[in-house]
């Protein structure tokens, strides 16, 4: 594996120790088991409570199939095929079906840019995600439906209310992306994984969640696996930067590091592609210099 | 005197439903675009950008205004002349998603052939044609024979541009065309339709994505719940927006070197915009 960092770089596999880790993936390899194919060539890394890991890279460069595999969901004919991942100190290669239905939205969560299919959309979007509360927390039907309508207005739902008792086809794509966010979030998870989870929305409403998890972050210690094509957003949201190219992570260090002082030639032309249209380039004062 | 319009659109209304549960999409909105001129259009969702690039397309019927296409008024056009106004190809569309644009059955060169069939070109001209517009917008001629689910995004993202140029558009209306496009994809697209400017072709750019539409375009038209609430040259919307929804809009997003606004500046623009 190529692996970049700069010169003052710690590097962050050998990073913190392995106890202090909410999640670890070691040197992770994806293959097809059909094929034999491999399709992701080892990827490492740890979160801590309250971190945030950004993975960028081109489309199928492997980022959404690394955050399959952490959350034990590859797709059928896809496998580990080398490496680990241990989530809360436990191998996720030896948990049972039902270990993983305990630790899915409350220990780990996840939401992804397609919104439509994870909702059931013949149940009304309130009472889905209370069930949610009720079976992983443990309380009232009346106290979880008070949490949900809490947890809507905070993903900045304008009418908490109403989108409770609505389905899923009543609301818009930025509303459903907004339910899921509150869906994901609601067990009060550990690590939560944002695979271009705000791609979609307006920016104005992408402010407010980003804030939201920023938050949760301080609040709780949620730590965050985000996949982002937009690097603005990683730069704002992330401690810790993997690029990933063709399955392989070229290039893992610190935000700073790798946004502002890459060394691989891969995340260079990234940026470059970034900066071409990037709203920093058409702002007369830069907004750090603003007063 | 400006350059001669190959859009006007004035004073347009548009409703949705009907009763009581009818609603003003769009609600008094005049906007101009010159040959040559790209216009962007934001506004968050809901506001009204997408119903305005339908309205155009003769897609959304509008109560009030009127709409004129490189000189030809449209606004009372029969659904025989829009068929003749598409089959001319004077104005073109490309959407968020390509298989939106692109019939999934038809190869990439019956894609890209089509409007010139239909406009009565023959059938050698026209694959001619479709090998050259290819490489326009860089994509090798052995995708000609493929089917849209054959090839990648941004791939099919480059053929709906392909298709929309084709007929040589004298505007094309773009709606989200490079949200779902990674860095480089999304590079390319821009690059190709700022080429498509200095050759003189209109645009109408919807984007959410504000740094896409400071480096395409030349004035920023600003919706807000159905109205245009701020027009003006790109670099002033961008660095001096007057309207409190702009100002929040363009606070909100973060760039590579600094985060967003901080969450009490925006809250106080919020009040404000909601005062």
């Amino acid at each position: 594996m190529a692996f970049v960092a700069g010169p003052d770089t710690e590097s962050t596999v050998a990073g913190p120790p392995a106890t202090a880790a909410l999640l670890s993936v070691r040197d992770v390899h994806i293959g097809d088991r059909t094929t034999d194919r491999e399709i992701v060539h080892g990827i490492s890394f740890e979160l801590a409570p309250g971190k945030a890991v950004g993975i960028v890279g081109e489309s199928g460069s492997g980022k959404t199939l690394t955050c399959r595999a952490v959350l034990g969901i590859l797709p059928d004919q896809l496998a580990v095929s080398a490496g680990s991942i241990t989530l809360t100190g436990r191998d996720i290669a030896e948990l049972s079906v039902k270990q993983w239905t305990e630790l899915r939205g409350s220990t780990i969560s996840a939401v992804f840019q397609d919104p439509a299919s994870y909702l059931n959309p013949s149940i009304q979007v309130g009472p889905q995600i209370a069930e949610v509360i009720r079976v992983k927390k443990k309380v009232r039907r009346r106290e979880a439906m008070d949490r949900v309508l809490e947890l809507l207005r905070s993903v900045r739902l304008r009418n908490p209310e109403s989108v409770y008792s609505q389905y899923t086809y009543e609301l818009s794509g930025g509303m459903l992306q907004r339910a899921l966010i509150a869906a994901a979030i609601a067990a009060d998870p550990q690590v939560l994984i944002a695979d271009e989870a705000t791609t979609a929305l307006d920016v104005t409403v992408q402010a407010e969640i980003l804030d939201l998890l920023a938050d949760l972050r301080e609040r709780t210690g949620l730590a965050l696996v985000v996949v982002a094509h937009d690097l603005a957003v990683v730069a704002q949201v992330c401690d810790e930067v993997l690029v990933m190219r063709q399955g392989d992570v070229v290039e893992h260090g610190t935000t700073a590091d790798v946004l502002y002082r890459p060394q691989h030639e891969y995340t260079q032309l990234l940026i470059a592609e970034h900066e071409q249209y990037g709203l920093e380039r058409f702002l007369d004062v830069p907004r750090e210099e603003r007063a | 005197m400006s350059a001669p319009s190959v859009l006007e659109v004035e004073d347009l209304e548009v409703l949705y439903g009907v009763g009581r549960r009818r609603r003003r999409v769009l609600d008094g909105v005049s906007l101009s675009v010159s040959n040559g001129e790209a216009v962007g259009l934001i506004g968050e969702t809901g506001s009204g950008k997408s119903t305005l690039a339908r309205a155009v397309l003769g897609l959304a019927p509008f109560s009030r205004g009127r709409v004129v296409i490189d000189g030809q008024d449209v606004s009372k056009a029969k659904a025989r002349q829009w068929r003749d106004l598409r089959r001319r190809g004077v104005v073109q569309y490309v959407f968020q998603d390509p298989l939106r644009s692109l019939d999934p059955e038809l190869t990439v060169a019956q894609s890209i052939v089509e409007p010139l069939l239909i406009q009565g070109i023959s059938s050698a001209e026209a694959h001619a044609r479709a090998r050259a517009f290819l490489g326009r917008v860089r994509l090798d001629e052995e995708l000609l024979s493929r089917l849209p689910g054959e090839i990648s995004g941004g791939q099919r993202q480059r053929v709906a541009v392909a298709r929309a140029l084709v007929t040589e558009p004298k505007l094309i209306m773009l709606d989200e065309p490079v949200s779902a496009l990674d860095s480089a994809n999304r590079v390319q697209v821009l690059e190709i339709l700022k080429g498509l400017r200095q050759a003189g072709v209109g645009l109408v750019f919807i984007s959410h994505d504000l740094g896409s539409v400071a480096g395409l375009t030349d004035r920023i038209a600003v919706l807000y719940q159905g109205e245009l609430v701020e027009v003006g040259p790109t670099r002033s919307i961008i660095n001096d927006p007057q309207h409190v929804y702009t100002r929040l809009l363009i606070d909100s997003a973060p760039t590579l070197r600094s985060a967003a606004a901080k969450r009490s500046e925006r809250e106080q623009l919020r009040a404000l915009l909601h005062a």
